[in-house]
């Protein structure tokens, strides 16, 4: 036998490490959409697509920056010392993916304002006649590329840092794996392509964005395959990690929810939608979207159950 | 510059929850709250059973992921001491420090920062020993400079078989249990 007893009950800590609720898994989520979406957008001026009226590039921005400051909004939530919250902003810490993270956020915004510019609502053009020409200068076919290719880049760093937040935090064996990043990004491309594919008005991105959603959500599926495989080949603290959702308290929502409604099933429906079997709908689109949540609400929490052995 | 490490003999180690009592005034930690504890642990099959008994707290280790995870600098390594410390007007809170430490050494204090056992450095700097080495009823445990070779906690080190918690972490804790 090997009981080991603790004469301490400190709030959060104790008896399970429960420091993260609810604000941390929805930030994670809508800033993995947010990246999914600028990479989408990046992809889709390269295509020269921002210059069709009905093209999908003239409404992401705006839903992008909703979507992320609804994000810091729960981060900030999160936050104990709230009023000091400037602080992330006085300096860089570079071994913080945290201090990255609040580094990449601010240069998200003025890429996705970038492409916001390049098609206004007529009603800014109207109040502000500086945007046409701001506008006309953004749409010079080398300022296009360079701001396709920053969103995409930035898309990358967001998506990748949301996985890597939690992979540096080398406490919690769950969490502790390099693939998390991809894991995390391949997820908000995922999610970002459902919600593309909802919202879209032209019928060849809708085609486009559900053949990718369907690639997004098979790579999705490897890619958890190989995050298992890699915990269970690592120390007994991994592999007893990975056996949370292998038989452990997080084995039925992680299968049923993130995998199998969030993930099979959409991609099923989506499958046959394009093959022509079945009619666009927004079920698969909504499942994705709520798997996307569940994946980050089920790492984030089984994350905190794992622990290393005390001895 | 001295880089303080702690050593605690389990053989003496009785765990009358002196230490916690002390920390607990002498850092007036809030209430519901522990920098220090007692952990108990049994290994073995009956009636072979072993049971040891520790005084636990931050570790202070030499490659602290705390300090690593921090996006504003609030935690850090001071350099009188090399003690992990957080400074709360930097802490914003965020809760990292709190996932990243192995023993779970950290807890948010009811004004918000990141807060944990400090070594009793305001002690430390007076010549002092920390409070909770100070009261031990049984003297098990040894406050001292683990880079002078001459140090008694060095000397126990070398003397006794020891052993710091989950290594495997990787963490390089400077709290050693004698066995």
């Amino acid at each position: 036998m090997h009981e080991y007893t603790l004469a301490r009950h400190n709030d959060l800590i104790d008896p399970l490490v429960h420091v993260w609720n609810w604000q941390i898994p929805s930030y994670l989520f809508l800033g993995g959409w947010v990246a999914g979406m600028m990479i989408i957008v990046g992809f889709f001026l390269l295509r020269g697509r921002h210059r069709e009226e009905t093209s999908v590039t003239g409404v992401l921005p705006a839903v992008s920056v909703a979507l992320l400051s609804l994000g810091m909004l729960a981060l900030f939530l999160d936050l104990e010392h709230k009023l000091y919250v400037w602080r992330l902003y006085t300096t860089f810490q570079g071994t913080s993916p945290m201090s990255w993270g609040a580094w990449i956020l601010l240069a998200v915004y003025p890429a996705l304002l970038a492409v916001f510019a390049l098609r206004p609502p007529d009603v800014l053009r109207d109040l502000w006649p500086a945007f046409d020409r701001l506008s006309d200068r953004l749409a010079e076919p080398r300022m296009v590329r360079v701001i396709a290719v920053t969103n995409i880049f930035l898309g990358v760093g967001l998506g990748i840092y949301t996985g890597i937040l939690l992979s540096a935090l080398g406490a919690r064996p769950l969490w502790n794996s390099g693939i998390l990043g991809v894991l995390f990004l391949v997820s908000g491309l995922s999610s970002a392509a459902a919600f593309t594919h909802l919202v879209a008005r032209d019928r060849g991105e809708r085609e486009l964005l559900a053949t990718s959603d369907n690639v997004f959500l098979l790579v999705e599926l490897g890619v958890i395959a190989l995050f298992l495989i890699g915990l269970l080949s690592g120390s007994q603290a991994h592999a007893q990690a990975a056996r949370l959702v292998l038989g452990g308290p997080f084995t039925g929502v992680f299968w049923v929810i993130v995998v199998g409604l969030g993930i099979v099933l959409p991609l099923i429906v989506q499958s046959l939608t394009t093959a022509g079997r079945l009619a666009h709908t927004a079920l698969a689109p909504l499942l994705v979207l709520a798997g996307g949540l569940a994946l980050r609400v089920v790492i984030v929490n089984a994350g905190q159950f794992s622990h290393w052995a005390r001895f | 510059m001295a880089r303080y490490g702690m050593v605690i003999d389990t053989r003496r180690c009785v765990g009358c929850m002196d230490c916690v009592v002390a920390c607990k005034t002498e850092n007036q930690v809030p209430e519901g709250f522990d920098r220090d504890w007692i952990a108990t642990d049994t290994t073995g099959r009956f009636p072979n059973l072993h049971l040891e008994i520790r005084s636990e707290r931050c570790n202070h280790c030499d490659a602290p992921p705390c300090v690593d995870c921090c996006p504003t600098g609030a935690s850090h390594v001071e350099p009188f001491g090399h003690v992990v410390l957080v400074t709360p007007e930097q802490c914003i809170g965020c809760k990292a420090c709190l996932a990243s430490c192995p023993y779970d050494a950290r807890f948010v204090n009811p004004d918000g920062f990141a807060d944990k056992c400090t070594f009793c450095i305001h002690r430390v700097k007076e010549g002092l020993d920390p409070a909770c080495v100070s009261v031990c009823p049984t003297r098990c445990m040894t406050f001292g400079d683990l880079d002078d070779p001459r140090s008694e906690v060095n000397r126990l080190i070398e003397s006794r078989t020891h052993h710091a918690l989950i290594p495997a972490a990787g963490t390089s804790p400077r709290i050693f249990y004698l066995t």
